[in-house]
């Protein structure tokens, strides 16, 4: 068995959905049936075979290769396997996904891991805006699962979270776990303006801290928290340095807010 | 059976079916572990009237606790399951929620999950906050040095109560230190517990009494001073008869440590007054599970 790889052998001048072609929805499926995948693009259907040159056999390692910003939608609902993206992907990486490990080695768009479940992303590259989100107008973002950026998140980064973890090493845009409902944010880098805004609960843990506290947001002292280590500890099982902190955050400056919302959720800046 | 001088009498142990748990106490440091540890398992002797029969079962080191802090293993022993989740609640929530720098974690996976922080979180009015760390729900409930961590369930299993040995010496004084020796070699083993003060009981009872509303009373066989007014199991020569209970997790479990009081106990030998190790055998009424003495030390 080897992997199956999608190299893209065309240059794009529609968008993708790459939906299709997660171990799940691939699963007993010859080479020949898998090229004759239908795939969105723009207003019409295309093979997969026209878009890809296909190889290998293994449905439930699949590698994306010469991947580019305009392929959406990959590994959505993926519940098992692994799926390694060679480049940048587009928007909707890991829209609901349930299960299974996304690597990518790019940069990745708007609402990747938006409403997932369960399972881990690495993005080795950048993040768009609303990573981790929920899909507008839905009310509960990311459910589960943990998603890990080297690079910079963009803005509104957990909006609507309510489980799991985002852990960011690079820099944060604005809105920066608004109307969080639950769940764990952290942040090596810098991060922008209106952090937390309209947080219900959660943890946004911040190496940095940010250039203002919103004024909804209030000061509870600097403190010793026994679940951080254990936080930290936890993430040792990734490829995150954040792992690498838990000997090292020993103390933290405690906000709790919006205090315009629930007021229940808390921003840890480490002292 | 002789070992060292000392006879093993050619009987069994008589234990019944329990249900059990464990808890993981952490704390700033080992002297806070156990004042937590020792008020959750205190006044937890025997399920007559204890409701549980709890001890600590060992230390953990950093490096073994959940959190990286020093740790206590403590297990708890019930007759049925609600009642073991009803023991460990209040337990917990009065000896360690109330124990200065104290958490409170899971000390088993296996079995049916009872709540551990899983109510005590109410106690936070709701400002208590769940954190889902690898799989595991946590809780960290607000208290006034800071916060109460304390995972949510931890697991119950099937386990056994009951096991026990009796040494019989010719003075108390010995018969405690033999005693004291078998305690000090059966803390090194896992899954077991010995519940009574310092791990020996020297009030053994039997099933029934001559009283209606009691359920047990004294082994009259086996008091020293009563040898010569009812039907005794003790010879001229002995003074003084001490038990040591054991709980397990498993027929081995209790079988090893049984082994390992026995020996050394023995170990003291006859030149030190000890004379037979026996054990409490009351004919099946208390329970199926049978440990035989010498079957054990063979």
């Amino acid at each position: 068995m080897t992997a199956l790889i999608f190299t893209l052998a065309t240059e794009l001048r529609q968008r993708v959905d790459l939906s299709p072609l997660t171990p799940d929805s691939l699963a007993g499926k010859s080479i020949e049936e898998i090229g004759a995948t239908l795939l969105q693009t723009g207003n019409r259907q295309r093979r997969a075979d026209e878009i890809f040159v296909i190889e290998g056999n293994d449905t439930s390692h699949i590698k994306v290769q010469n991947s580019t910003a305009k392929l959406d939608y990959i590994g959505k609902g993926m519940t098992h396997g692994d799926l390694y993206v060679a480049g940048d992907a587009g928007s909707y990486a890991g829209m609901s996904m349930k299960g299974g490990n996304l690597r990518i080695l790019g940069d990745v768009g708007a609402y990747a891991a938006c409403e997932m479940k369960n399972g881990q992303i690495h993005v080795q590259g950048d993040a768009g805006d609303f990573l981790g989100a929920a899909l507008p107008g839905n009310k509960k973002g990311m459910q589960g699962g943990i998603v890990i950026v080297k690079g910079n998140a963009a803005d509104r980064v957990g909006d609507r979270m309510r489980r799991g973890a985002i852990l960011i090493e690079g820099d944060a845009g604005c809105y920066l776990g608004a109307r969080m409902t639950a769940g764990t944010v952290a942040v090596l880098g810098s991060v922008g303006e209106h952090i937390g805004y309209a947080m219900q609960r959660g943890t946004l843990l911040l190496l940095q801290a940010p250039s203002s506290i919103p004024v909804t947001f209030n000061d509870c002292g600097t403190h010793t928290l026994g679940f951080l280590p254990l936080l930290l500890r936890g993430f040792q099982e990734f490829e995150t340095r954040f792992g690498a902190l838990a000997g090292s955050i020993k103390r933290v400056q405690r906000y709790a807010g919006d205090m315009a919302n629930l007021g229940k959720g808390e921003m840890l800046i480490a002292v | 059976m002789i070992i060292n001088g000392v006879q093993i009498d050619n009987t069994f142990a008589e234990a019944f079916p329990m249900r059990a748990t464990r808890v993981i106490i952490t704390a700033q440091n080992i002297k806070w572990a156990y004042h937590a540890a020792r008020a959750m398992s205190g006044f937890a002797t025997s399920v007559i009237a204890c409701g549980c029969e709890a001890s600590i079962e060992r230390e953990l080191d950093a490096k073994e606790s959940p959190d990286g802090r020093p740790g206590i293993a403590v297990m708890i022993f019930a007759m049925g399951g609600k009642g073991l989740a009803k023991q460990l609640e209040t337990r917990a929530g009065q000896c360690v929620l109330t124990s200065p720098t104290a958490a409170l974690f899971a000390g088993m996976r296996d079995g049916e999950p009872i709540p551990l922080g899983k109510n005590l979180r109410y106690f936070g009015d709701g400002f208590q906050i769940s954190k889902r760390i690898n799989g595991k729900r946590y809780w960290r409930v607000p208290v006034m040095d800071g916060e109460f961590l304390t995972e949510e369930t931890t697991g119950m299993v099937k386990a056994i109560g009951g096991g026990n040995f009796l040494i019989l010496a010719e003075s108390q004084p010995q018969a405690l230190a033999a005693s004291e020796a078998a305690i000090e070699a059966m803390h090194k083993i896992p899954n077991v517990i010995m519940p009574f003060p310092g791990g020996v009981v020297r009030s053994g009872s039997k099933v029934g009494s001559k009283y209606k509303a009691l359920s047990a009373s004294t082994n009259d066989a086996f008091c020293p001073t009563l040898k010569g007014q009812t039907r005794t199991e003790l010879s001229p020569d002995i003074e003084s008869v001490m038990e040591i209970v054991i709980d397990g997790l498993s027929e081995a479990d209790i079988r090893t440590a049984m082994r390992v009081g026995i020996a050394a106990a023995c170990g003291r030998g006859a030149e030190n007054g000890i004379r037979r190790i026996s054990a409490g055998n009351y004919g099946g009424k208390l329970g199926p599970f049978l440990f035989h003495l010498q079957e054990i030390m063979a």
